[in-house]
Order: structure tokens, then C-alpha cells, then sequence
């Protein structure tokens, strides 16, 4: 039985990971801001949420899990409102929207 | 499981390493908040992470408040470069 619970945190928590990194490739690889912003969001909101879902299956029955839960509800307000807000503002704005230069990014 | 914990949070450290590369280099404002966005929810993340494995619950409450400021942060630098001024 505590085999099983190891190995769904271990799952959990490595997709988690997985899905940091494929946000923070995006972040460095990505040419635009509008697109590194749909990169980094989802993938982020994902990863967060993966990690503390097999923080919370690790700890069991706990008054922490409560706590973490509160944690994830926020992330998951949070984030994409602050993208919406970013992605906003550059519309909005006519001097944020300028190309990179260099495509050797 | 202790030791897989640990090394997740140093791997999400080298990532948010990776993100303030983008953070100093990015060619406009936007590209440096959204690279501080990601990497304020990784710091979040490893605080909960470091929670667990030093065994010390109260620290998921100091996660809790870093998501809170960063999301203000993100927000009032938004409205700011938005409108040029905040209220």
C-alpha cells in the first residue's frame, strides 16, 4: 500500500516538473511576448498544480492539506489574472508591442 | 521520497536561474515581468517544497503570503506600464 502512494507522488511530481521545464523553454526559445506569455501560464498553473496535488497525496489525512489547498486555490486565481492583465497592457500599449530584433534567440 | 523533494527544489532553482536570464536580457518591459511572474511561482512552489522536507508545517503560510505579493506586484507594474500612473 505505501509502495502505491510512493509511486503516485513520484508520477505527480515529475509531471510537475516536466511542465516547469516546457514552460521555461518556452520563456527562452519563444519570439514574442504574447507568446512567451502563453507559455509560461499554463504550463506554470499546471506544474504548480501537479506538485502540490502529490505534496498533498504524500501527507495523507493532515490539517496541511487544507492549507496547501488554500495555497493551490490562490496559484490558480492568481496567475491567470496577471496574465490577462500583462497581456492587457501590451495591447494597449503601442511602444511594448516592438518585434525582438534578433532572431537568434 | 525526502531525497526526491530535495532534488526537485534544486531543479526548480536552475529553472528559475534559466527565467532571470530571460528577466535581465528581455528586449521589453513585458518580457521581464512575465519572466519575474514564473519565477516568483517557482519560489512559491520551493517554499512548500521546503516545508515538507524540514518538517516544519508553518512554513506553507510564508508560500501562501509570497504568492499574495508577487500577484500584487504583477498587477500594480501591469497598471502601471497600462496607464502611466497606478491610481
Amino acid at each position: 500500500m505505501d509502495i502505491i502512494r510512493n509511486g503516485i507522488v513520484l508520477f505527480l511530481l515529475v509531471g510537475g516538473l516536466f511542465f516547469f521545464l516546457v514552460g521555461t523553454i518556452g520563456l527562452y526559445r519563444l519570439p514574442d511576448v504574447f507568446s512567451r506569455l502563453h507559455a509560461t501560464t499554463k504550463s506554470d498553473t499546471l506544474g504548480a498544480g501537479l506538485i502540490i496535488l502529490s505534496i498533498m497525496v504524500y501527507m495523507g489525512l493532515d490539517i496541511i492539506v487544507l492549507k496547501l489547498l488554500l495555497v493551490l486555490i490562490f496559484i490558480w486565481i492568481s496567475n491567470p489574472t496577471a496574465a490577462h492583465i500583462i497581456s492587457k497592457a501590451v495591447y494597449h500599449n503601442d511602444v511594448l508591442d516592438q518585434k525582438e530584433e534578433s532572431k537568434d534567440a | 521520497m525526502i531525497n526526491f523533494m530535495i532534488i526537485s527544489s534544486i531543479f526548480l532553482g536552475l529553472l528559475s536561474f534559466v527565467s532571470l536570464y530571460r528577466a535581465i536580457v528581455g528586449p521589453t518591459v513585458a518580457d521581464r515581468v512575465v519572466a519575474i511572474n514564473m519565477i516568483s511561482t517557482k519560489v512559491s512552489i520551493i517554499i512548500v517544497l521546503v516545508s515538507i522536507f524540514l518538517e516544519e508545517k508553518n512554513y506553507v503560510d510564508v508560500a501562501l503570503i509570497y504568492a499574495m505579493v508577487s500577484f500584487i506586484t504583477t498587477v500594480s507594474v501591469a497598471k502601471y506600464l497600462e496607464r502611466g500612473k497606478l491610481f
